[in-house]
């Protein structure tokens, strides 16, 4: 059973940051809560007042628009991302990320934002938004700021947030021409967690294939997702070719630290990072001359 | 620890009651209003035996919390007949054999029940994913797939699409 707990509906995301200075490190924000109420269950929490903000219709929305990219606020579910004709068309890897989300059942209640400040290393949906430069809007009282998606982690399920702040919006700059992103996990089943998950994003120069820009990142194997700069040093300004790929595969696979479970070595899963970032990465630069 | 008023309908009935907030959904369902057909197994989001369509979108109702229900609709396996008459997904179920146990079956029903009505005309492939939230311990995921299958070509066949 969860520690006992009083349940407040702030009306608007002023309110909710309202309540969250008041009472800071006694609350928790819930949102879809398919994460949270787990923790409560087990009473790896036990916060006083929950904030339930899953109804505040202003934070679930999915925009676009070419200039200023992708918007996505902090409550739109997964469901909503993985079914969005416009993620399909516009940045397909994000909803191919959502498919394979837990399951259908998650994906209708969880969303977007709770997902990322649950801080899970091996979220599914965090490696590919860093792979397109997400950016997230961070609001408190005194107003809001954006942080890179890939600084907001501090460690295991912690971030950088301060007690009085919470995450509003996932904002996606639209890529630039000729950018190929990709993302796969490799997990026991299709739909669980990633053991290893791996996002890659390739700009390439059409004319000459060089890459012009690139990112690699990994969850599941770090403590919070992780971009392998090393990895993309190798490669950035460079041409292609199959032998520089297996060597920044080889990098990444040395670069991460993953944990030793009951189904896989640390060995095993530094094995399965080699073949996957090679996958991705030529996943991405297939898709970047395919654009 | 003040009880909340809870304002929420389940199979078309309104219910107006004081909850506890750390009340699940399934918990509601089940303790409160009595409707045991919704089950709860391992109580963490895995199994899908839990099960219910909120706003006519399946989700696992111990990952819920009642309050988080809020003035939605809900529609738990009792809600699913037509009066004396099981629902024809329910008949595919009983006509294939498609239980074995039973624990899982009114998640299983519910969970294909709303893919059925956002695809009626899914590949096995596709029910098969449909329902990867929805374990079967006993293992007896042919007859439950062939099940959904049947009902949904006759349906096609029925109404047309």
């Amino acid at each position: 059973m969860m520690s006992k707990f009083n349940i407040l509906r702030p009306e608007s995301a002023e309110e909710a940051c309202n309540l969250l200075t008041k009472f800071a490190d006694r609350s928790k924000i819930i949102a879809g809560g398919q994460s949270l109420l787990i923790l409560l269950k087990q009473r790896l929490i036990s916060p006083e007042y929950l904030l339930y903000i899953k109804d505040l219709k202003e934070l679930d929305y999915i925009k676009y628009d070419g200039t200023s990219g992708l918007r996505i606020g902090a409550l739109a579910t997964h469901r909503s991302i993985e079914t969005s004709d416009l993620i399909k068309k516009e940045f397909p890897v994000l909803a191919e990320a959502e498919h394979d989300l837990a399951s259908p059942q998650i994906r209708n209640w969880g969303t977007i934002g709770g997902n990322i400040c649950h801080a899970d290393p091996a979220s599914d949906i965090v490696p590919p938004l860093i792979a397109l430069d997400a950016r997230v809007k961070v609001m408190n009282l005194s107003g809001v700021r954006e942080v890179p998606l890939e600084g907001l982690f501090r460690d295991y399920y912690e971030t950088i947030l301060k007690p009085d702040e919470m995450v509003t919006e996932i904002c996606i700059p639209t890529p630039q021409s000729h950018t190929g992103v990709a993302y796969s996990k490799f997990s026991l089943r299709r739909t669980d967690m990633a053991v290893v998950g791996v996002a890659a994003s390739i700009t390439l120069n059409p004319i000459d294939r060089v890459c012009r820009d690139l990112r690699v990142i990994l969850g599941g194997v770090s403590s919070v997702p992780k971009r392998i700069f090393e990895s993309e040093d190798m490669i950035r300004g460079k041409s292609f070719d199959e032998s520089l790929i297996e060597e920044a595969a080889l990098v990444a696979s040395r670069e991460v630290e993953p944990v030793a479970d009951v189904y896989f070595s640390e060995k095993y899963k530094r094995e399965i990072v080699k073949v996957m970032v090679k996958k991705e990465m030529n996943r991405a630069i297939q898709r970047a001359l395919n654009l | 620890m003040s009880k909340e008023r809870l304002k929420i309908t389940v199979n078309g009935i309104y219910y107006e009651m004081d909850v506890d907030p750390r009340l699940t959904l399934a918990e509601f369902i089940r303790n409160e209003i009595g409707l045991t057909g919704t089950k709860e197994s391992c109580n963490s989001g895995i199994c899908g035996a839990c099960t219910v369509l909120v706003d006519g979108k399946p989700v696992k109702s111990c990952l819920v919390l009642a309050l988080g229900a809020m003035n939605k609709e809900v529609l738990t396996i009792e809600g699913l007949r037509n009066g004396d008459a099981l629902h024809p997904l329910q008949k595919a179920f009983l006509d294939h054999g498609a239980v074995q146990c039973g624990f899982c079956t009114p998640g299983m029903i519910l969970s294909a029940k709303a893919l059925l009505d956002e695809n009626p005309n899914p590949s096995e492939e596709e029910v098969r994913y449909g329902l990867v939230g929805n374990l079967c311990r006993c293992g007896g995921y042919v007859k439950i797939v062939n099940a959904i299958l049947d009902y949904a070509e006759k349906r096609r066949k029925t109404i047309g699409t």
